[in-house]
């Protein structure tokens, strides 16, 4: 690939150019219609083109929404995930996980600003055999990412708001890998990992998912190999972070002292607040990833709260039936295991998918953080794998099972007719699609960690030295103390 | 003089403060501690991982006396802190052989 040059010649043409397009004198092509300016505007209810009226405007009430999404999925990371990974480690490592997450959020905007944003969403690589797997590079630095809708991907959004919001996806999915390898990875060892992570694993996953020509982009691509939906994220963010959690957390090891220490979370009530903060952000996640202020996102408003409520009070009960007591923690993971698994279903499913969704959601997740990690004794300090792993995949299929063109005309209209989506949508069969995308997601998750870890082990090492390790990475690794007494 | 050391259950401060007011005591120290006795610890499970914890917060009261008031403020804690319930604490007595007001430099029961 090569990037071109800036060069400042042209760069001074193509202002001229710009400026004289737009001196309405020179629009030598006729004003348009009366018609076609009511076309314009119900367009822009409607959420579809606006034609020959409006074209290049965002739309307010659709960009007012993604700006608000935005800004509600970066609330996600900072702070609600890194409370909620903060408070359940150990008081001398707090400090080490809102480091992980805000030197994640700096390092990933800045690689998806120099080329990240286009791999994922360009389309230049498309005639080629990269083009399977990464978008292109004309958007590389952001160029030519303006406020005009890119209408490849949305009407009515600027293209600049629809960049940045996808930027705070790519943020979180790689700030949930480190609840698996909390308290015992090395800062730096963290970031190199990380941005080789998002260069092999997310931007070619975000891609082949939801690339405008990406190979699993069921609903969007009518050339689409896979005729796989996933509406939020379920395979490219939690499937991806969950399997590659684990195996990272196989490669580093256990913390020192695992099994034998008290390891218990040192505050729930930080994590109970950054629960509610994931839970109120992820309605940027879900309701936003229709890209629009539409019904399609109204519903997935609606499905989240339902799957997440029934999730978080599902798993209480269960604990309470089990063990006695329903537990702070019990209720803050049931609803983060119903927040991802409703995520690839929620504009695909009915408010009765939900229920079904949460219930199975917190049951799953319930059995593979107290069951299945006992059983073999994996050190997944936060759980990633057994939520995020788990609850992903199981999401993925229950989309295939629960989908429907009832609450999402975009399953049987479009490109979906053109591929054959809406043919498995009504007839049945969709699942076996999913099932060829979560085999694809777990391939890659797995195989390129590992790759990517023993690299890193090799060349800087993963660990921080036994001594930094016993005495808190807070204070070794970022001379802070989280707590001054 | 003595020295009156009572190991209380935290919420039961208040009406042991208030109940040792009631007979006069003036003065008192009172410190946050952890430990076990019959009652042991117990156990808390986050998820799949299960932690036993050893140590129960208590509260320790400390005043000093004139021998003649040691019987009634014992007893008085001790109505005052019982539950009836395993963990209610203890109250040691302990010789004191000198006490001295820092500001005056008294000695002996006038220092208490």
């Amino acid at each position: 690939m090569k990037l071109p040059m800036f060069n400042p010649m042209r760069a001074a043409f193509a202002f001229l150019a710009v400026a004289l397009i737009s001196l309405p004198v020179l629009a030598d092509e006729a004003a348009p219609t009366i018609d076609q300016r009511v076309a314009a505007l119900e367009a822009y209810v409607n959420n579809s083109d606006p034609g020959k009226s409006l074209t290049g405007v965002p739309g307010p009430g659709h960009n007012a929404w993604m700006m608000t999404s935005s800004a509600l999925v970066l609330f996600m990371t900072l702070p609600g995930l890194a409370l909620f990974y903060g408070g359940l480690v150990r008081r001398k490592n707090v400090l080490s996980v809102l480091a992980q997450c805000l030197g994640i959020a700096g390092l990933v905007t800045i690689i998806w600003w120099a080329f990240g944003y286009s791999f994922v969403f360009g389309k230049s690589f498309s005639t080629g055999f990269l083009g399977r797997f990464l978008g292109g590079t004309e958007f590389a630095l952001l160029r030519g990412v303006t406020s005009a809708p890119n209408t490849d991907y949305a009407y009515w959004v600027s293209h600049n708001v629809f960049a940045m919001y996808q930027l705070m996806f790519a943020i979180i999915t790689p700030a949930l890998i480190v609840g698996a390898v909390a308290e015992r990875m090395k800062f730096s060892a963290i970031l190199v990992f990380m941005t080789l992570w998002m260069l092999v694993v997310y931007f070619p996953l975000a891609h082949m998912v939801w690339g405008a020509t990406g190979l699993m982009n069921g609903v969007w691509n009518a050339g689409a190999a896979i005729k796989a939906i996933d509406f939020a994220g379920g395979t490219v963010v939690h499937m991806s972070s969950g399997w590659s959690a684990l195996i990272l957390c196989l490669v580093i090891g256990p913390r020192l002292g695992f099994g034998r220490e008290k390891m218990a979370p040192h505050s729930m009530v930080l994590c109970m607040v950054g629960t509610g903060m994931l839970w109120v952000g992820w309605y940027g996640f879900n309701a936003g990833s229709a890209v629009a202020a539409d019904g399609i996102a109204a519903n997935a408003f609606t499905t989240t709260t339902i799957a997440t409520a029934v999730a978080s009070f599902t798993w209480g009960m269960i604990e309470r039936i089990f063990r006695g007591h329903a537990s702070i923690l019990g209720f803050c993971s049931g609803a983060v295991a119903g927040l991802v698994v409703i995520t690839p279903a929620t504009g695909f499913v009915t408010t009765t998918g939900a229920v079904i969704i949460g219930v199975l959601a917190a049951t799953a997740s319930y059995f593979f953080v107290t069951i299945v990690k006992a059983r073999f004794g994996y050190d997944d300090a936060l759980d990633t794998f057994g939520v995020h792993a788990v609850g992903g995949t199981l999401g993925a299929f229950l989309t295939g099972l629960l989908a429907t063109g009832e609450v999402n005309g975009n399953l049987t209209s479009g490109a979906a007719l053109k591929n054959g989506l809406a043919r498995l949508v009504t007839e049945g069969g969709l699942w076996h699609e999913q099932l060829k995308a979560i085999g694809i997601t777990l391939l890659l998750s797995v195989v390129a960690t590992f790759i990517i870890a023993s690299i890193v082990k090799v060349v800087i090492g993963l660990r921080p030295a036994p001594e930094v390790e016993r005495q808190g990475l807070d204070l070794m690794e970022h001379g802070e103390e989280g707590y001054i007494e | 003089m003595k020295l009156i050391i009572a190991i209380i259950k935290p919420f039961k401060l208040e009406e042991v403060k208030d109940a040792l007011s009631g007979i006069g005591i003036e003065g008192m120290t009172v410190t946050e501690v952890k430990g076990f006795g019959r009652q042991k610890g117990h156990t808390e499970i986050y998820r799949g991982s299960e932690y036993t914890v050893d140590f129960l917060p208590k509260v320790k009261i400390e005043i000093a006396l004139g021998d003649e008031l040691v019987a009634k403020t014992v007893e008085t804690i001790i109505k005052a802190a019982k539950t009836g319930k395993i963990g209610d604490g203890k109250v040691f007595v302990v010789p004191l052989d000198e006490v001295v007001r820092i500001r005056t430099d008294e000695r002996g029961e006038s220092a208490i």
